[in-house]
């Protein structure tokens, strides 16, 4: 790296957020570099392309207001990386992870390629240990297990920034009281996000276990691109050399697909699917799989990314490609929302692929798996019968259909719905199940094992709060 | 080897996986090539004028222009010998442990790695003499490579002549020269070890049609849905639709000798429950661990692109070199959707002009040209002995947003002549396996193979059953909109003979002793008893008994029970169950 701090001023072209170099000398692919504008500031980007001619460099700050005359690119003789060490703990940086905090940056720790590397599958430990997150329909219904990726589907205006930040505070292993250290990246969020996250940290105290990485809206988008692999750089020394459980939370990676989409067309690539680079699956699979658990570690990273369905469509590439690669996904609802339900988590469509093999007896409860395949059937059924009695009226509605719809709404308002502050124990969650599904009779419950049924159910004809 | 190494050749241009080297005018299309100082692992996808481009199988940050480029002169390549079984590689055959012991957790660059212990030693047994005329794919001894499988040490696919010299029976490394062959071009030194590029296919010397059925002792897929020896056949991938346990049953029950599974573009945490979970199956035939006729081929979605590209290929290979041996092996590939996309991101590198969904023009030729290295072969050695393999390939697809009418399956489903179509609904009904019998099919006509099996004629048989359920199809449309009592007898007896096809053929556990496997004797027994029933049942109905009496008869408890009640060699008491059917329902 004898080559670092080669100063270059032949610009060839500036455009968008890419600026192309002439005349350049071993130069490596990926290469960090400082431009010097004219006006005496500085930005920083990166080497996209690179060759024996020219180099194409991605700017964060975009390239508006350089001069081709005036600028110069200083090329630093290094990748991007980071030095990471457990003193960030507690720190606010910004995208790039410099501090945003006033405090300097700790001293000494470890450098760290923010690209990262694929872990070896034979290396890799299957993800069994329940993560009991205090929310009923998620503990419930779609588990979260420790060093899974488990992406929550969202659209504008719900409340997705209220449940990742109810997770990071609640989440807990079962039965223990072991915490978990939160890595915190926003990528392109508004101001007022941010600060609520912030301050949601700061109230609870669990800011001193978290790590904040801020890329704002009004912040360069082309900093959106390495945001998260900032974040999952450190997350991967707490968790694989400092043994910790570590908690990722992604937000929102929609913002970060649209800034790969602004680079790509930039630089001209040949687009795919609604303009989005062919890469797409291959550049989010690069960070979603940066998780899970080890042979050789103690610790675990757990991702939760956040991302808003352009339109509510989840067959939109942003959405259809995260679930081809995470390991189910948390679907928020806008009738839900609308009709006040806390956290509007539609159980239908959300699920968690992995949770099968981490519950049940010995693990969470017994009775655990039946019940959440009895509540996901009877609350689909509810579904069909809801749209049957919109044609038919509800009074023309069978016995057991009245009570389905009786069910629906007490499941609604009283399971999926709870306080952003309750936090909920598995067994408080499966009693209250158990206390629903009496609204149903028992001929309309085959899920459940007859035993279950014995020694659970208990026949109501009002549902009520204790 | 090496001897084509020239060291003016440097990189000019670096684009993601996609690097551009000058002065590559002596390299051939398609060589591996070691890129830059720390010697990546690429290959070169397109030559112009001087200018190689390559694709690269690592990381290539870091890399800069200038950086030498060397080719090996071989296009990329397998290692084939002792070794490959029990071995866990990821997409361009490197053994993962072997990886792991070098790089730790994560996976390092420019690690090079043999895809076989070179260090190992074997025991050799000569089978061919001094004097012999052998030719390609002549078995010159043999290895036991596992307590299941003794490998063949063949003559490579391209040398012929007199076999003048062969080690004696002793133990040996694969590198060791193990036999000398007199050709017209020379004298030729024939290692253990050899060599194939992973894109070729090996030649068949004969290629037999694919009439004799990949026997699973899965009912459904036996007599509905038959695969064939040699034959291509797709599975979706759906999440929920019980895929891994149904990939479980094949590996275990299917009478292959050898599978290759490859783990292309998956999860990482769901690859390691297959690597976790592989080791640990058992053979029901031997009590042995599959892993001892098995290998796996792990490259998750995060691995280099391009070695996602070139897993296929390189499982095929293996599976192809095992087949000349004279072994039946099915390869499983899960899932080639995600091997479609990296040949359109890899595509999109290189600029070429999309077609549909941005897949390149040539992704159906690519496709075709995978599915068509399965195959049935017989090779006859030179003193006439004769052997047949076959390489059977299962292809999971996963269609982005569950749509069967994308380009990836709309191709695939050209090129396999089995679909099983896994159906999220049975499997919420839990009605295992979960292959649909009105969207699954099978164009392999097996009945050649049947006919020898028993008296009783599976064509019909099958024809019959499948048209019980076609109807049972269209008249549950009626009975959702009017009730099943508004229907005559006549038709609720098909209702109820599709639901005792249903439950009582159709469903088979996966975790029960008896049932767990099918022999096809017993199949065609209990097809027959349904049927027979069904036969009855009609002329009883016709002679004015009430369907009600019919179906409650104690005897059709007793056909719902067969599959677990009589056992798999048990097959004279199909003989007494209907005799029972006849006394229950006679005149």
């Amino acid at each position: 790296m004898q080559t670092g701090g080669k100063i270059i001023k032949d610009l060839q072209s500036a455009g968008g957020p890419i600026l192309v170099v002439n005349r350049v000398t071993d130069v490596a692919y990926g290469e960090v570099v400082e431009i010097l504008c004219g006006d005496g500031t500085t930005r920083r980007g990166s080497v996209l392309d690179i060759s024996d001619k020219r180099a194409v460099i991605q700017v964060f700050e975009g390239a508006h207001g350089l001069s081709l005359r005036n600028t110069s690119v200083k090329f630093l003789g290094k990748t991007m990386d980071f030095t990471v060490s457990k003193e960030l703990l507690g720190r606010v940086l910004d995208g790039t992870g410099q501090p945003l905090d006033g405090a300097p940056m700790p001293f000494g720790g470890e450098t760290r390629s923010i690209y990262g590397s694929a872990i070896n599958p034979v290396m890799r430990a299957y993800p069994e240990d329940v993560i009991e997150t205090g929310v009923s329909v998620l503990d419930c219904m779609n588990t979260l297990v420790r060093g899974q990726k488990l992406p929550v589907f969202s659209g504008n205006g719900l409340p997705h920034n209220e449940l990742a930040a109810q997770i990071a505070r609640q989440a807990r292993i079962r039965g223990t009281d072991e915490e978990f250290a939160v890595v915190f990246a926003a990528m392109g969020v508004k101001h007022d996000d941010a600060d609520f996250f912030r301050n949601e940290f700061e109230r609870t105290g669990a800011l001193e276990r978290a790590t904040m990485f801020l890329n704002l809206a009004s912040d360069p988008a082309e900093e959106r691109l390495v945001t998260p692999r900032f974040a999952l750089t450190l997350a991967e020394h707490l968790a694989f050399d400092c043994d910790m459980h570590v908690l990722v939370i992604l937000s929102d990676m929609t913002n970060y697909c649209e800034a790969l989409r602004e680079m790509t067309s930039a630089r001209g690539e040949v687009p795919s699917r609604k303009g989005y680079p062919g890469y797409l699956y291959s550049d989010l699979s690069e960070i979603y799989e940066r998780c899970g658990r080890t042979r050789d570690s103690k610790g675990t990273i757990t991702q939760l990314p956040v991302l808003t369905m352009p339109n509510d469509d989840i067959t939109h590439p942003i959405p259809d490609l995260t679930g081809y690669i995470t390991e189910g996904q948390i679907v928020l609802d806008r009738e839900l929302h609308q009709k006040g339900v806390y956290p509007p988590i539609n159980p239908l469509p959300s699920l968690s692929r992995i949770m099968k093999d981490a519950i049940g007896e010995g693990k969470t409860l017994a009775d655990h798996p039946n019940v959440a395949n009895q509540l996901y059937a009877s609350y689909s059924r509810v579904g069909n019968i809801r749209a049957l009695a919109a044609i038919v009226g509800a009074d023309e509605l069978t016995d057991a259909d009245q009570r389905h719809l009786k069910f629906g709404d007490a499941f609604e308002a009283h399971f999926i719905g709870q306080a952003s502050s309750e936090r909920r124990t598995i067994e408080d969650t499966l009693a209250l199940a158990w206390k629903l599904l009496g609204l149903l009779p028992t001929q309309a419950l085959h899920r459940v094992s007859p035993e279950e049924l014995k020694v659970n159910y208990k026949s109501i004809s009002e549902f009520e709060e204790e | 080897m090496m001897s084509t190494e020239k060291a003016e050749s440097v990189i000019i241009r670096i684009n993601g996986p996609v690097v551009m080297a000058d002065a590559m005018g002596y390299a051939n299309l398609g060589d591996q090539v070691k890129v830059g100082h720390e010697g990546l692992t690429g290959e070169i996808i397109s030559l112009e004028n001087d200018v190689a481009t390559i694709q690269v199988y690592e990381n290539t940050i870091g890399i800069k222009p200038g950086e030498p480029v060397v080719t090996l002169g071989i296009p990329l390549s397998v290692t084939l010998g002792p070794g490959i079984l029990k071995s866990i590689y990821d997409g361009i055959q490197r053994p993962l442990h072997k990886l792991e012991e070098q790089s730790g957790r994560f996976i390092g660059r420019g690690l090079t790695v043999s895809g076989i212990d070179v260090e190992a030693k074997w025991e050799f047994t000569p089978v061919a003499k001094v004097g012999d005329k052998v030719a390609a794919l002549s078995v010159l001894g043999t290895i036991p490579e596992t307590s299941l499988i003794v490998h063949k040490v063949m003559v490579p696919p391209n040398i012929s002549g007199e076999l003048v010299w062969v080690a004696d029976a002793g133990e040996y490394a694969v590198t060791d020269v193990v036999a000398k062959i007199k050709t017209d071009a020379g004298e030729k030194e024939i290692t253990i070890m050899q060599h194939w590029p992973i894109r070729t296919p090996r030649p068949a010397p004969k290629r037999l049609p694919p009439k004799i059925p990949m026997v699973t002792g899965q009912r459904v897929i036996d007599f509905l849905f038959p695969a064939a020896r040699g034959g291509a056949c797709a599975i979706p991938g759906g999440f929920g639709t019980g895929k891994t346990v149904t990939q479980h049953q094949l590996a275990k029950w299917s009478d292959v000798d050898i599978i290759v599974y490859v783990g292309c573009g998956e999860r990482g945490n769901e690859m390691t429950q297959v690597l976790d979970e592989f080791p640990s199956l058992i053979d029901p035939h031997t009590n042995k661990p599959i892993m001892e006729r098995t290998t796996l081929i792990a490259n998750t979605s995060n691995m280099p692109v391009t070695a996602r590209e070139a897993s296929i290929y390189t499982g095929l290979t293996l599976a192809e070199y095992y087949r000349d041996m004279g072994y039946h092996v099915a390869m499983m590939a899960d899932s080639s959707s995600r091997w479609a996309e990296a040949l359109r991101e890899i595509s999109g590198r290189l600029e070429e002009m999309p077609a549909e969904e941005g897949y390149p023009a040539y992704l159906a030729s690519r496709i075709g040209e995978v599915y068509e290295r399965a195959g049935r072969v017989q090779i006859t050695e030179t003193n006439g002995d004769v052997r047949e393999g076959s390489v059977t390939i299962i292809g999971a697809v996963s269609p982005p947003g569950g749509d069967f009418s994308e380009p990836v399956v709309t191709h695939t489903k050209r090129f396999v002549r089995t679909f099983w179509g896994l159906d999220r609904d049975l499997a919420s009904a839990r009605h295992f396996p979960s292959i649909n019998w009105l969207t699954s099919y099978s164009e392999y006509d097996v009945s050649e193979w049947w006919e020898g099996r028993s008296d009783l004629s599976w064509k019909d048989l099958r024809e019959e059953a499948m048209g019980i359920l076609k109807e049972d199809d269209r008249l549950q449309n009626i009975v959702k909109l009017i009730g099943p009592d508004a229907l005559p007898d006549r038709q609720r007896i098909i209702l109820e003979t599709a639901r005792m096809i249903k439950e009582a053929f159709l469903q088979q556990s996966a975790f029960s002793d008896v049932d767990s496997y099918c022999p096809v004797e017993k199949q065609l027994a209990m097809m027959d008893v349904i049927l027979y029933f069904h036969e009855q049942a009609n002329k009883s109905l016709a002679s004015g008994q009430t369907l009600h009496h019919v179906i409650g008869l104690e005897v059709v408890e007793d056909i719902y029970r067969m599959k677990e009640a009589i056992g798999q060699t048990e097959i004279e008491k199909f003989t007494e169950l209907k005799n029972e059917i006849e006394e229950a329902l006679g005149s």
